[in-house]
């Protein structure tokens, strides 16, 4: 077994750098690596692009590194939620490449699986085709599209074991999996990590090759952006 | 007139047994509270879960298991939890039936705008790019006239387009219209709307056969 357990945050987020590429995982502020990026902040590297779905809310999530203006750029599908965004992208601070949601998880799987680019439907004839190549196959347009080139992958799962072996819970899997061997440095980031040999092969999403550092985050918050319920 | 959940009631009426269907946020979401309860339909949520079911009782919330609207739900018996690649493989791989999702405008050849206001906080396209370039059942819930009483059923979109020639059915406050190619046909009005208030609301070419019956809604 090749163990790829650290033993603090401290060594999960070391060699992060001014003007880095970053992958984090999550949706909303579903399965987000909480832990790593409370350090990132600690760490207050600068310059920072960072490929993330979305980019948290104004006090948690990618949020807490907008505040510390350590973003530069942001590749995200959906940008909503956080006043701090709005106020850095409008005055022209923070660089924002909104990407369609299936095209950013095809760019990081393209990354993971070894391919540079795919063809996809999706944007065709819209702004975002604007400079790209297209193609028509079978009589329907598509556009190239390249796969992410990034330095750091944080992603979160539900348990782990030391030889980086990774199971994810409910909506919390969403673009974790994806970005899982997708940068030249994986860190994953799980609530129960354990030894090897205690979770069944059979029921591993993502093999331990695609993580080079795993660890047990201190205290997870996974905090609900939008609680609804129905009556009894 | 019909408010938003009669347009979710009226294309509830769509949904057929057997379907994968794929809601967008807003009222396209209420469709599901409107489905007929003697057939089998699966919902699809983007974020990577197929099998949605209702929001669960208070208490039993789990920050896990959200919607694409970032809501908290509950997963019904055979549901499933995947990644965005492989959601995203279920909808450009034409897995999913149907689709169905809000609009600002929508144009007569089937073109739709729903992702940008220039001058706006633009907050993305989520995966609405990804769905209207590949689905094939598109049907598109929507006001008919925006709040200044201005047709969003248009010639031309005005504003950055979502996709290109994907609408197949519109269903609004006022009527279901299907995109033809010759313009946008007039398939039924809703209820006490005259046909010609939908002619008046529409800027699009609008096609008018025979008698248009009035919808039913359950």
């Amino acid at each position: 077994m090749i163990n790829k357990k650290i033993n603090s945050v401290e060594e999960a987020v070391a060699g992060v750098t001014d003007n880095m590429t970053l992958m984090l995982g999550g949706f909303g502020l579903c399965g987000i690596p909480e832990n790593a990026i409370a350090e990132l902040v600690k760490l207050g590297a600068k310059n920072l692009t960072c490929i993330s779905n979305n980019a948290g809310v104004d006090d948690f999530g990618l949020g807490l590194l907008l505040q510390q203006r350590q973003i530069k750029k942001m590749i995200s599908s959906y940008v909503g939620e956080n006043d701090e965004f709005e106020r850095q992208m409008l005055s022209g601070e923070l660089d924002v490449e909104l990407t369609p949601q299936g095209t950013l998880a095809e760019k990081c799987r393209a990354a993971q699986a070894g391919f540079p680019a795919f063809y996809t439907p999706a944007g065709y004839g819209t702004e975002v085709a604007e400079g790209k190549e297209s193609r028509e196959f079978n009589g329907k347009m598509y556009i190239l599209e390249k796969a992410f080139e990034a330095d750091f992958a944080f992603v979160k799962a539900w348990k782990g074991d030391e030889a980086g072996n990774l199971i994810f819970k409910g909506t919390a899997r969403n673009f974790n999996p994806c970005m899982c061997g997708a940068a030249k440095i994986t860190v994953a980031e799980v609530e129960e990590l354990v030894p090897a040999g205690e979770l069944d092969p059979n029921q591993i999403h993502i093999p331990g090759i695609f993580v080079q550092r795993i660890f047990q985050g201190a205290h997870y918050e996974k905090r609900i952006e939008q609680r609804t319920v129905r009556q009894r | 007139m019909l408010d938003k959940n009669g347009i979710a009631k009226r294309i509830a009426r769509e949904v057929k047994d057997g379907y994968f269907v794929n809601l967008g946020i807003g009222i396209p979401t209420l469709v599901a509270n409107f489905v007929r309860e003697d057939i089998e339909v699966e919902f699809q949520s983007e974020n990577g879960v197929l099998g949605m079911g209702p929001f669960p009782f208070e208490g039993e919330e789990d920050a896990d298991i959200i919607n694409a609207g970032k809501q908290t739900i509950t997963t019904l018996p055979g549901a499933s939890f995947f990644d965005s690649a492989l959601s995203f493989a279920m909808i450009r791989g034409k897995h999913v039936d149907l689709t169905i999702l809000g609009a600002m405008e929508v144009s007569e050849n089937g073109d739709i705008a729903n992702w940008k206001i220039p001058g706006k906080m633009v907050k993305g396209m989520g995966g609405a790019m990804d769905l209207v370039a590949s689905a094939e059942n598109i049907i598109v819930a929507m006001m008919h006239t925006n709040k200044r009483g201005a047709s969003k059923i248009l010639k031309k979109c005005t504003l950055p387009i979502t996709g290109l020639g994907c609408v197949k059915k519109i269903v609004t406050n006022l009527a279901v219209l299907d995109v033809t190619p010759e313009g946008f046909q007039l398939i039924e009005r809703a209820p006490g709307v005259s046909v010609e208030e939908i002619k008046n609301a529409t800027e699009g070419n609008l096609i008018i056969k025979g008698e248009i019956p009035e919808m039913k809604i359950a």
